[in-house]
């Protein structure tokens, strides 16, 4: 049971460091500099959450410190979702990527936090009031974006289209989740669905887009299998740590 | 993106029941991004429960050549000042 609570625990530990590491690629480069701190900001909250949720890993892996799991592991190793690890490509394509991410991640949360693991539980809790934020920053931005010029419209468009078959691994179950799902203390992810299509459409309605037609679904990303962004994503974040192991600030 | 960006004055209540204080200004397109953007620049170390913002073009300002006519006829008016009482013993914040 505890492999299978570790493994369960590093894919939401991931989930967020990944997408944390991406966004603060945004830092010094956004499109204003209001916009610029908020992209870090939501950046930060990310690495925060990740922070909580690889505590809890190393405590029950009982040997590797937080660090190492997040900086001496390799692409196969993490089990985060490919939509995660994208890249950013342009502002309008980061807003488009982070609002169906961040759809999944605010109803995930609302869900977690009443699992039965009293850690998981809490950090649930507390990640959802910053996911809150994460959705309404990405959603209002996206309405603009849709419903704003010709040009904003046509980009974010093409970017659901796409980002779209990276959606499906968010409802997809395995054997860890079905395990993880029967103690009640992970959740059933195809329960999310529902919710999720009801948040995208009345969104894209409001934004004027068009919701993708399903095609070709991305998997496997909370097994280790991943696109060729991630490797590159890993190189930079863990360089440090790499070229000079325990190095410390 | 840059050219049409109105200004907005940001103002933050730090508790309930107090006043809100002027405490910068932001870019903006629109309302809710006024006070998103006023939210990420000026709440991010615990510093407020409410945020204001109104837009700069909406606030009317006294000019500075009015000075005199608007504020120097209370500097000789003494009586104005509650200076004149004797203050109960214990009373801190008056």
């Amino acid at each position: 049971m505890d492999n299978e609570l570790l493994n369960y625990t590093l894919r939401i530990a991931d989930n967020s460091l990944i997408l944390g590491q991406r966004m603060s690629e945004w830092c010094s480069k956004g499109p204003t500099l209001e916009e610029d701190i908020a992209l870090s900001n939501i950046s930060l909250d990310l690495f925060g959450q990740a922070n909580g949720f690889y505590s809890y890993a190393s405590q029950l892996d009982g040997n590797k410190s937080p660090d190492d799991l997040a900086f001496l592991r390799n692409e196969r190793e993490f089990f985060n979702q490919q939509i995660v690890e994208l890249e950013n490509i342009d502002f309008g394509n980061t807003i488009v990527r982070n609002f169906l991410y961040d759809s999944y991640n605010f109803l995930f949360y609302s869900s977690l936090k009443n699992s039965k693991d009293d850690t998981l539980s809490a950090l649930a809790s507390k990640s959802l009031k910053e996911v809150k934020y994460h959705l309404r920053h990405s959603k209002n931005w996206l309405i603009r974006l849709g419903d704003g010029t010709e040009f904003s419209k046509q980009k974010v468009q093409q970017s659901l289209e796409d980002i779209w078959q990276y959606t499906h691994d968010m409802f997809s179950m395995d054997e860890i989740d079905n395990k993880m799902y029967k103690l009640n203390i992970g959740i059933n992810n195809s329960h999310l669905k529902d919710e999720w299509d009801k948040i995208i459409d009345e969104t894209l309605l409001e934004a004027k887009l068009v919701r993708p037609k399903d095609g070709y679904k991305a998997e496997g990303g909370k097994n280790g299998m991943h696109t060729e962004h991630l490797g590159f994503l890993l190189a930079e974040m863990q360089f440090l740590q790499r070229a000079y192991p325990n190095a410390k600030w | 993106m840059s050219e049409n960006r109105t200004v907005w004055e940001v103002f933050i209540q730090s508790k309930n029941g107090l006043a809100h204080k002027h405490v910068g200004n932001v870019h903006a397109e629109d309302k809710i991004m006024a006070l998103e953007n006023a939210r990420e620049l000026y709440t991010r170390r615990n510093e407020g429960s409410c945020i204001w913002v109104v837009k700069s073009k909406d606030i009317i300002s006294s000019e500075s050549e009015d000075a005199e006519a608007f504020f120097d006829p209370s500097n000789d008016k003494m009586y104005r000042h509650p200076t004149f009482y004797t203050m109960p013993k214990g009373s801190k914040h008056i």
